[in-house]
């Protein structure tokens, strides 16, 4: 079990408050993802649940129980830090047994759950290593074999990819789902990466300066983002934003429409322009356009190999059902 | 290019050249030093016996007789000890508190505590020797096993305060949520990886207290008297005998000489604060 809730949780680091009141539940077995730019207040926000960093204001209930006073290990909580934070000083084996050796267990259960966890995570013949001795995936393993030993009713994982090179933060990102497609387990996640939010998410909370701006599902933040920043945060490339008559014309004070929502055609377009950078992908074409009279720089992504260059003139028809209309305070207009 | 290659050529003969003369001129008192004590008091004096002169153990075989040489070091192995341990004892707690759970005053509190080591020990001498003999400490091991890891503490503090804000902080953090409380953490975490700083420290700390003779002088008489008080004791009324002042020298750096030598290592890293690894 592991449904966590908040409740005008708030923090403040002397005079400055980094959190202001919010509320917010996930569910048992829920992949949370936190997700927003640099100093949004996401990793605060987890260390809070985490127990590391002490509440200023409001209450967090796992599972029915105020913990806002508990310590950290009594939370039943297990965590996996950016830097893995693995004890250099012992080896696999001992790191991962580490928190049951806290929790007095028989030294027969630490082996039997050690060893579960080390063929899970494919670490069985590394177990008398050092971390030192370890590639920088092997030890992001160790560190979630540390975490799914205590069996905890909750995961937290603070930007655990973000040391990782592409390739395997790819392959890591696979395995992280995987492990809560089979332990059923609660996991709330943080990254600054929304294509990592994207993928992995049940649930994505995105937070500005300490705010959530919205709450939901990876498709409804992408079909109905609930303000110009939502907007433009989730989805690459970013969402077109414009101003003027052209948002005049849709009755907003704004609009936005995704790159994959503006078709190119072959002439006669709604919109013209001249091709600025094109990126061709071969499964996909970006273009970067300039001179449409929208804004400055109107990106398009087409399907397959379009083959137009820099500077030639292309043709544009966006989809009418997918504009996204903004007020001037930058919220939805439904 | 010339250039570079001249100047390294020149360093590389010249730099340990330079290195070797000041090392030499580091050495000599020592060296004279222990040779003196191999002689009699009156060659000791005469410069045609700098170097040739008839080698005696008479100076060593009349301190262990007549001055209880074995008492003076056992005392200093014993305060030396013990203040090292207290002060290990007292700074390592202290030094994890301000490395891993500072506050604003944090960076104040560690330049107080070393504007204590500015004081003049004198300005505080006469307070000190009056205090200690109205409540009955003077003279005594305890009394001087305070002093010396008192006045070195700040310094202790200051080198496990460096070593400890190595440590990554997230490391610590694990600890927390797999149970650990903070003595936890101190005994499993923090001692095993600064143990290196932590020796270093230790190391220095001793020496430090060994060499100690301002106070060791001044706050004993007998019963707790260090070698250092015994050197000073023999700065004799009826003149100065060179060459049995000499081996009490010899004998009270001896043991420090030959430790620091075994752990030249430590020893570097603890006085550059880390900064040679």
């Amino acid at each position: 079990m592991g449904r966590i809730v908040l409740e005008n949780v708030s923090k403040s680091f002397g005079d400055t408050q980094v959190i202001p009141p919010l509320s917010l539940t996930i569910e048992d077995g829920e992949f949370a993802v936190f997700v927003g730019p640099s100093g949004c207040g996401k990793s605060t926000l987890l260390r809070l649940i985490a127990g590391l960093e002490e509440v200023s204001g409001g209450s967090i209930v796992i599972d029915g129980t105020e913990v806002a006073d508990v310590p950290p290990a009594k939370r039943g909580l297990a965590m996996v830090f950016q830097s893995y934070a693995l004890y250099p000083h012992m080896t696999v084996r001992k790191n991962i047994a580490f928190p049951l050796r806290m929790a007095k267990m028989t030294q027969s259960d630490i082996d039997a759950r050690v060893n579960q966890a080390a063929s899970v995570l494919n670490l069985n013949d590394y177990l008398e290593r050092k971390p030192g001795q370890l590639s920088g995936g092997q030890r992001q393993r160790v560190a979630i074999g540390r975490a799914i030993v205590r069996e905890p009713s909750a995961f937290l994982f603070d930007e655990p990819l973000s040391n990782l090179d592409a390739a395997l933060r790819v392959g890591m990102r696979m395995e992280i789902l995987e492990l809560h497609n089979k332990l059923e387990t609660t996991m709330i996640y943080v990254t600054h990466d929304q294509v990592e939010a994207m993928t992995m998410a049940n649930k994505i909370v995105v937070l500005r300066a300490g705010v959530i701006e919205q709450v939901g599902s990876p498709l409804e933040l992408y079909r109905s983002p609930r303000n110009k920043f939502v907007a433009s945060f989730i989805g690459s490339p970013k969402m077109n934003i414009f101003e003027g008559d052209e948002a005049k014309k849709h009755n907003a004070h704004s609009i936005g429409i995704r790159p994959e929502h503006i078709d190119v055609v072959e002439s006669n377009g709604e919109w013209q322009g001249t091709v600025g950078v094109a990126e061709h992908l071969g499964s996909d074409t970006f273009f970067h356009i300039h001179n449409t009279g929208l804004s400055e720089i109107l990106t398009v992504r087409a399907i397959g190999d379009v083959n137009l260059r820099n500077g030639d003139t292309i043709h544009l028809n966006p989809r009418a059902d997918d504009f996204h209309r903004f007020d001037e305070k930058g919220l939805r207009i439904t | 290019m010339a250039i570079v290659a001249q100047h390294s050529k020149f360093s590389k003969i010249a730099m340990p050249v330079l290195a070797w003369v000041v090392a030499l001129i580091f050495f000599f008192p020592i060296f004279y030093m222990l040779l003196t004590s191999f002689k009699t008091d009156a060659d000791a004096v005469k410069p045609e016996f700098l170097f040739s002169f008839t080698p005696t153990l008479e100076n060593y075989t009349n301190m262990t007789d007549n001055y209880d040489y074995w008492r003076f070091a056992s005392n200093s192995v014993i305060t030396s000890v013990s203040a090292t341990i207290f002060a290990l004892v007292v700074g390592v707690p202290c030094a994890y508190a301000m490395a891993f759970d500072p506050s604003r005053g944090t960076k104040d509190i560690l330049m107080w505590m070393l504007s204590t080591k500015m004081l003049p020990a004198a300005a505080v001498l006469y307070p000190m020797i009056f205090l200690t003999k109205s409540i009955g400490l003077f003279d005594t091991h305890f009394l001087v096993i305070m002093v010396l890891s008192l006045i070195n503490l700040p310094i202790v503090i200051w080198m496990l305060f460096t070593y400890f804000k190595d440590i990554p902080k997230d490391i610590i953090e694990a600890g927390k949520m797999d149970g650990l409380n903070t003595w936890g953490e101190i005994k499993e975490i923090l001692i095993p990886l600064a143990w290196g700083g932590i020796a270093s420290t230790a190391l220095l700390t001793f020496i430090f207290c060994w060499n100690e003779a301002y106070w060791t002088v001044r706050l004993t008489t007998i019963d707790a008297a260090t070698l250092s008080k015994l050197i000073e004791g023999n700065r004799a009324p009826e003149g100065l005998f060179f060459g049995r002042l000499s081996a009490v020298s010899t004998a009270a750096v001896g043991p420090i000489v030959v430790l620091g030598w075994f752990c030249q290592k430590q020893l570097v890293q603890g006085l550059t604060f880390g900064a040679v690894k």
